[in-house]
């Protein structure tokens, strides 16, 4: 599908530059070139197609759904499957939570939403299918929506109502299944797109300068690093580097877009998959800018343990592809 | 009528351009209105709403959850 861009950077790189197939440079610069290109057609198409989804189920329709349907158990699947498809701004998580528990929902079925959604969102898929492949992008969203499901549900058990925020625990109190009723904007498709085309754009703009210069560092990686180079310090049998990567990954947030080529490069060199999305789960699900804006709604415990039983489920999810794959 | 126009948001980058997306369009047009930036979260789930930046005229959420563009709010202010 992307033959096409390779031909250009090749003839880019060894026709006009002039560059010596050998050298470590040309590599890079091919790389670089070519991985640009097809990442940001990528982003495009899947950051649009989420856009014309997102219009028509937005984020209060969900909360409809959930509070309105007897679910059986199947709620935080249900929960989790929304969040794929609803983009999160960690800025709207706490009106976002408050909604939810004001509406009925569950805390679990909530948090169930709250992790699959900032971990399963449009940039991170466009991303992985343009470094990793169709195959990988499938797992990582089906373990995106599994560690959702699962984590919400241990935290149902754990009763954490308790430790919510007093103002919280009175909209707890006082929440109402019979909400005031959703009113689907009665917009056309034609006037819909040009709004959803703009969101695209800004997204992209908000992101471009990490996603080149990661893919930048990444090039310049693949050029001079050996194959192989890493597997000897963080092989499958070093049962220290998913709980070490998951855990370094946690406060990184805002330069994810920027992490993913590097990861890829790294995956490339010889590090196990598994620990590279186990990292990268935790670089995308988790972060310290969502812990401080999450503190107005829980308390420091709710957050610890919230974090806690993610981190935790990441690592495991970890294990479990070094093991697979 | 002067009208009360809130933007609602907890501060996020994106409710800054709200904000200045909305007091381009009121200079632009010559409409009369007052511009309130509410932050406290409080006073924002009053509205309702479930993602931010959101644009309240008059007590009447008009937009949530994106940027408005500017032929949408004149369309909602003229």
């Amino acid at each position: 599908m992307f033959d096409w861009v390779q031909h250009i950077a090749d003839w880019i790189v060894y026709d006009i530059l002039e560059l010596s197939k050998e050298s470590h440079l040309a590599d890079a610069l091919n790389f670089f070139l070519y991985d640009t290109t097809k990442i940001l057609i990528l982003l495009i198409i899947i950051i649009f197609l989420m856009g014309i989804i997102n219009s028509y189920f937005p984020v209060d329709r969900v909360r409809n759904y959930l509070s309105r349907k007897k679910l059986y158990g199947f709620e935080y699947l249900s929960a989790s499957l929304f969040g794929v498809v609803t983009p999160f701004c960690s800025c709207s998580s706490v009106p976002l939570f408050i909604g939810f528990v004001k509406g009925g929902i569950p805390l679990g079925v909530t948090f169930a939403f709250l992790i699959t959604s900032p971990l399963v969102n449009e940039v991170a898929i466009g991303l992985f299918i343009g470094l990793f492949g169709l195959k990988t992008t499938l797992i990582y969203v089906t373990s995106g929506v599994i560690l959702g499901t699962v984590s919400g549900a241990v935290l149902q058990k754990l009763k954490l109502e308790r430790f919510l925020t007093p103002w919280v625990k009175d909209v707890l109190d006082n929440s109402e299944k019979e909400l005031i009723a959703f009113k689907q904007e009665k917009q056309s498709f034609g006037k819909r797109l040009p709004i959803i085309w703009k969101e695209v754009l800004n997204i992209i703009k908000g992101i471009l300068p990490y996603v080149i210069i990661g893919i930048a560092i990444g090039g310049l990686m693949h050029g001079y690093i050996p194959e192989g180079f890493f597997e000897a310090y963080m092989c499958k049998d070093n049962l220290f580097a998913v709980p070490a990567a998951t855990i370094l990954a946690v406060p990184m947030y805002s330069n994810a877009s920027g992490i993913l080529p590097i990861v890829q490069v790294l995956v490339a060199k010889g590090i196990p998959i598994g620990t590279a999305i186990a990292f990268m789960m935790a670089v995308v699900g988790l972060s310290l800018p969502e812990a401080m804006l999450l503190k107005k709604v829980m308390t420091f415990k709710l957050i610890g343990i919230f974090f806690g039983v993610v981190t935790l489920s990441i690592i495991i999810s970890g294990y479990i592809f070094n093991l697979i794959l | 009528m002067k009208k009360v126009i809130k933007i609602l948001g907890t501060g996020c980058p994106k409710c800054l351009q709200t904000t200045n997306i909305v007091t381009d369009v009121v200079k632009n047009n010559n409409i009369d209105a007052t511009i309130v930036k509410v932050e406290d979260i409080m006073e924002i789930m009053k509205y309702n709403i479930l993602s931010t930046p959101a644009v309240v005229v008059d007590e009447v959420v008009v937009i949530k959850g994106r940027l408005p563009s500017k032929s949408e709010l004149i369309d909602l202010l003229v």
